[in-house]
């Protein structure tokens, strides 16, 4: 099939294998790090590890929305579900509006999936422009979109939001936890546990934001970068030339992905996030709060964000202790070393004994793009 | 069990269907035919051997591009027969109606049923209708059980595979999953993606009545090719290797899966079989699937292993390789 076999074929991935070998030859162990999910599950779907040389060692990053949304989110989502459950004749129904993969993050008691299968109203859509036609759908109902993802989400959500006071809906919410990467790698190299030699960047973030905001990165900290796609050519391709760089001693920042990618990004895309969003302190799960990494809807456009429209008191609701637990299954996760890249899942004393994919336990385990659930599902290559 | 409510992936086919039937169901009923777990159950009666099954059908939408739930609910049933060797005779017919369905598109999927047994030579003998109240049921939902007969030569186990065998798949994957969901979501896909839906019974018998040597047989229905051959995998002391670029799968349905970030190998087929046949007669075999149009595009897409021992390997096209596993959850589409 066009512009898939193209990226696909076995003789050229061998062709660059073999080149890789030659390069790393009698240079010591390289650590990279892809900063994506959606790169972890392509290195391991098509298998890749077994193409790379063996002193090189791959490592996942922080680059899977779902997995660094934070436990407080996924209770104070639980907690607007649940009043949607209970009769509160004062107040108009919530309909909780979500991406597919937000289902089954756990919370520190709970998740949609179980909630929904408890009667809460969620519904699962693919596009914002879903969430809307439900609004408009249904104007007796509240209807609260969950804003998780980072800077190539966020524009949709963006529009979304312009969309709706076009159409003047009033009854349509977005609760943000959108999330962007420049500031999470700014964070990880400052960590002294990680080594790290190059990072793989994001293919589809960088086709939002360009290739300058990780400029930074190859000039304070002397890190190559290339931005590949998530062809397994692309990523072959993209760790090749990284370690062009780091044989070569060199640091910059440059695109594999440029089919795509380019330096400027997408000015439309950026704009759109400009007028509508800004930059917030913001929780990322296991790594904790980092400064300026979130989006949050400007004052102009308070009205559609779900934390103003619904505060907690005027509402109603209560995020209780049953909701909120301190002492949940997350004890003993080692999710935050893992979107760090200092452990492995196997390193983790709950991987495939109580926390599997069905029971997930800690986030990196519940998104089909997390590294534990890429580890549990297509394990080491055999 | 630990989840204290059932979710929708309790119903995928997957995972958790399995922990649904070994943890509760198995043990409860517990009997010798039922812990064989076949598609139909095998029952011996003085000189006859009988195969015997039962299947419900919720499919939403009730209709899409290539069946309806009526055809659906017959071939379904069919293929659950035909793939431990029976020729299929009876089916029954058990309709749950929620008051206000239209008796127009009852009468299409009446007359679907129709033609899908008469095209097989079934009779529809015995029934039921249910009607429940507005928003108790989605539509119609349908159930069918059929009664087929085993030869008493045919003999089909995995007990039966051996290092060396090859595995056949009739034809592309993920067709009918790809077909409801788009049609489901609307997604306007032109021309749109037909369901594979068919029943397998004239081809499966011309294969078993040409001799070849075959070991198992099982339709990649819910959970598609993946957990199939991950089901046969695990009762064998040995492993199962696929290579990715013998699968057939057809362009409309491998685009709509990259578009989404969904696996074919784990969407739902309802018109293929997967037979486990000797080395020597595979080639063969592919020939006679071949023949028939719903095996027109048969290939040979693995072969039995020593190791690893009792998982499934797929050689991927660009070269890797990797495990398959057993769908979890249900797939749901991907958010960045």
């Amino acid at each position: 099939m066009k512009y898939i076999d193209e990226f696909r074929k076995g003789t050229i991935a061998a062709g660059i294998s073999k080149k890789m070998a030659a390069l790393v030859e009698g240079h010591d162990r390289i650590t990279i790090m892809e900063v994506c999910g959606s790169h972890t599950m392509s290195v391991y779907r098509y298998g890749l590890k077994n193409l790379l040389p063996p002193k090189l060692r791959l490592l996942s990053g922080p680059g899977c929305p779902v997995c660094v949304t934070s436990p407080d989110y996924i209770d104070t989502v639980i907690a607007m579900a649940q009043l949607t459950n209970s009769s509160s004749p004062a107040k108009k129904d919530i309909i909780i509006v979500t991406f597919g993969d937000m289902m089954k993050v756990p919370g520190s008691s709970s998740s949609l999936e179980i909630e929904r299968a408890k009667g809460a109203s969620v519904a699962v859509v693919y596009s914002t422009l879903d969430a809307l036609r439900l609004a408009e759908k249904h104007p007796e109902k509240q209807i609260v979109f969950l804003g998780v993802g980072f800077e190539t989400t966020a524009p949709t959500i963006a529009a979304s939001v312009i969309e709706a006071e076009r159409r003047g809906l009033k009854n349509y919410f977005v609760l943000t936890a959108h999330k962007i990467m420049p500031p999470v790698m700014r964070a990880l190299l400052t960590d002294k546990e990680l080594n790290l030699h190059g990072f793989l960047c994001p293919a589809h973030v960088s086709t939002i934001i360009g290739s300058r905001p990780y400029k930074f990165i190859a000039q304070d900290f002397h890190i190559p970068c290339v931005i590949a796609g998530f062809e397994p050519l692309d990523i072959l391709q993209g760790i090749y030339m990284l370690l062009e760089q780091i044989v070569g001693k060199n640091a910059c920042v440059k695109i594999q992905y440029s089919r795509v990618a380019k330096e400027e990004g997408n000015p439309t895309a950026l704009a759109l996030l400009e007028k509508v969003f800004e930059p917030c302190d913001v929780e990322w799960r296991g790594l904790g709060l980092i400064r300026k990494s979130g989006l949050k809807l400007r004052k102009e456009y308070e009205r559609f964000d779900a934390l103003t429209a619904f505060r907690i008191f005027d509402f109603g609701f209560r995020i209780n202790p049953e909701i909120r637990n301190p002492k949940s299954a997350f004890h003993g996760c080692i999710c935050g070393d893992i979107l760090r890249g200092v452990r492995m899942p196997p390193e983790c004393r709950l991987f495939k004994t109580v926390c599997n994919p069905e029971h997930p336990a800690g986030a990196c385990m519940v998104s089909s793009e997390g590294t534990c659930a890429a580890w549990y599902k297509y394990g080491e290559a055999p | 069990m630990k989840n204290t409510k059932i979710t929708l992936a309790h119903g995928s086919g997957g995972k958790l269907t399995h922990e649904l039937v070994k943890g509760l169901f198995l043990p409860s009923f517990t009997n010798t035919v039922l812990s064989q777990l076949g598609d139909s159950a095998l029952l011996q009666l003085k000189d006859m051997n009988l195969a015997f099954t039962t299947d419900s059908y919720v499919v939403k939408p009730l209709f899409f591009p290539g069946g309806d739930i009526g055809r659906l609910a017959v071939c379904g049933t069919i293929n659950d027969l035909a793939v431990v060797g029976a020729r299929p005779l009876f089916l029954s017919a058990g309709f749950i109606i929620e008051e206000g369905l239209e008796m127009s598109l009852l009468e299409k999927v009446v007359c679907s049923m129709k033609e899908a047994a008469v095209f097989t030579g079934v009779d529809i003998v015995t029934g039921d209708t249910k009607v429940v109240e507005r928003g108790s049921a989605d539509g119609l939902y349908v159930n069918t059980c059929g009664i087929g007969i085993v030869d008493n030569t045919i003999h089909f186990s995995t007990a039966l595979i051996e290092v060396g065998d090859k595995i056949i798949v009739s034809g592309t994957i993920g067709d009918h999953g790809m077909a409801v969901l788009s049609e489901r979501e609307s997604l306007g896909f032109s021309p749109p993606i037909q369901s594979d839906c068919a029943p397998l019974s004239g081809m499966i018998g011309n294969l078993i009545a040409s001799g070849v040597n075959i070991k198992f047989m099982r339709d990649p229905t819910r959970g598609g090719l993946a957990t199939t051959l991950t089901e046969i995998a695990s009762t064998l002391q040995y492993g199962i290797v696929i290579e990715e670029r013998n699968i057939p799968v057809k362009n409309g349905v491998r685009a709509l899966c990259e578009i989404l970030g969904y696996d074919p190998l784990y969407i739902a087929n309802e018109g293929k079989v997967v037979v486990v046949v000797s080395e020597k007669d595979a080639v063969n075999a592919r020939g006679i699937l071949r023949q028939d149009e719903v095996g027109k595009d048969a290939e040979i897409i693995g072969e039995i292993v020593d190791e690893p021992s009792g998982r499934v390997c797929l050689k991927t096209a660009i070269g890797g390789m990797r495990i398959v596993d057993m769908l979890v959850g249900d797939q749901l589409p991907r958010i960045c």
